[in-house]
């Protein structure tokens, strides 16, 4: 059966390698679309929410491209997968840019990492960068053929620090131990780059176009 | 914890991969996209591009390697060389690159990389710096930035540079020792040390790995975030798997 997924685009960050990675991944009769037109975003059947860059650009961009209102429905209506700022934007506010108002899905705020050294003796270097492992706190399909404590893709700053623990769909250690995965009924969002992240990045992505919610 | 990545660097001239690369299985050892997925197999953990393109004619050829690379293989990449202007960025991220190593063009013009990180952010602007010892025996250690190649003295001390570079928003340091660029006895790990120290922002270290002992004194004696080598991966003297099997035995975070 064939299907559109939609990456949103709203001007912040590569799109590029996110489309690229889900086209990889979806089958030949799959459309994928690049688009910031709400309408388009709204009849789709999946939709991918990246972003890169900061909080308050980041929402100024979707605020400018009329998508919150589309960013919204769609996170409580269809598989919705938000990757790194795409995840951080749906919470209530960031500490970036002095205070950032954000979309306000989820309860809870956006943090700086502290760094500082790491228990071993390690700098715990800002922004948070390389590949870090990610430890599943449940059992979703996303991270089906996906090993315990496999490593992904990271580059950030602030982290997700969602109210509602029962949210937290995979935990990272940087210093804190922070919600590298959060998930709800049909909505999954990540702060690493699963098109960035090798095979288990690809994998998740794969799950992602499969999903049935 | 954050492993340490191993970042094996491809030079490519019009389009081609330059030195020659003896893996089997592979059809056309010069052509970057069918290394670049090799290394991707491999269990890289970035892929740097160095275009080394001397005729203009030809630049355009690196913009279409990576957009072929970056269509089937899913990891970081960074792309260096003759990137001077804000198109030039533009270019190479919206063919697929996740970062550009900006070299010759901050010597001549630092505000570059300040404007370069406003417009597209640290995550990926690289700042490399091409490094030479000048102090002599006996004297405090001291390194001097140069330029063509390591041909061109600029008078910038290295630690100063870096810090400044930081400073202006660079991401991460490209560190390349222009005394073991090539010679196969190693990084210089005192340089990587003091440059380690002086900034907050990871640095790669590149220049003179011969042998897999040397990526690991790298990070154990340098202190490096990531190591970048090209020749041993592309002789296939190594594997990149036997290279991280080999750190994570010496007690170096990877990624397997």
């Amino acid at each position: 059966m064939s299907q559109r997924i939609t990456v949103i685009d709203y001007g912040m960050g590569n799109l590029r390698s996110v489309a690229k990675a889900v086209e990889h991944v979806a089958s030949a009769q799959d459309e994928v679309l690049v688009t910031d037109d709400p309408e388009l975003i709204l009849n789709s059947d999946r939709v991918v929410f990246p972003g890169q860059g900061a909080a308050r650009d980041c929402m100024a961009a979707i605020s400018d491209h009329h998508l919150n209102r589309a960013v919204l429905e769609a996170a409580n209506s269809k598989p919705f997968l938000g990757i790194c700022m795409g995840q951080q934007v749906l919470l209530e506010k960031s500490e970036e840019n002095g205070g950032t108002e954000l979309l306000g899905l989820f309860a809870g705020q956006v943090r700086h990492f502290p760094g500082g050294v790491a228990p071993d003796g390690e700098a715990l270097k800002i922004p948070h960068m390389g590949w870090n492992k990610v430890n599943r706190q449940t059992d979703h399909p996303l991270w089906q053929g996906i090993d315990q404590d496999s490593r992904f893709y990271f580059v950030h700053s602030y982290y997700v620090d969602p109210q509602q623990q029962d949210l937290i769909a995979a935990t990272t250690d940087y210093g804190v131990s922070f919600a590298s995965a959060i998930a709800r009924e049909n909505l999954f969002a990540v702060q690493f780059h699963p098109e960035k992240s090798a095979d288990d990045g690809l994998r998740l992505l794969k799950n992602f176009v499969n999903w049935n919610h | 914890m954050l492993a340490k990545r191993i970042i094996p660097c491809l030079d490519v001239d019009a389009g081609r991969v330059v030195k020659g690369v003896k893996f089997v299985e592979i059809r056309d050892a010069g052509d970057p996209v069918e290394v670049a997925r090799r290394y991707n197999e491999e269990g890289a953990d970035e892929i740097t591009f160095l275009d080394i393109t001397a005729s203009s004619d030809d630049r355009e050829t690196i913009v279409h390697v990576v957009e072929q690379v970056a269509s089937e293989v899913f990891i970081p990449l960074t792309v260096g060389g003759g990137i001077r202007t804000e198109d030039d960025i533009r270019r190479m991220l919206n063919a697929g690159a996740d970062k550009v190593a900006i070299n010759t063009a901050a010597v001549f013009n630092p505000e570059f990389v300040k404007q370069a990180t406003d417009r597209f952010g640290s995550q990926c602007i690289v700042v490399a710096i091409d490094a030479k010892k000048v102090s002599d025996e006996g004297e405090p250690l001291k390194w001097e930035i140069f330029t063509h190649g390591g041909r061109k003295p600029t008078g910038l001390d290295a630690i100063e540079w870096a810090q400044r570079m930081s400073d202006y928003g660079a991401g991460e340091i490209l560190l390349t020792s222009m005394d073991r660029d090539g010679t196969k006895i190693g990084f210089d790990n005192e340089l990587t040390r003091a440059i380690v120290e002086a900034v907050p922002i990871p640095v790669i270290a590149s220049g003179g790995v011969g042998e897999l002992q040397h990526l690991v004194d790298g990070v154990k004696k340098g202190g490096a975030d990531a190591v970048l080598a090209a020749s041993i991966f592309h002789f296939a003297e190594y594997s990149i798997g036997e290279a991280k099997q080999f750190m994570d035995q010496q007690g170096v975070e990877v990624r397997q």
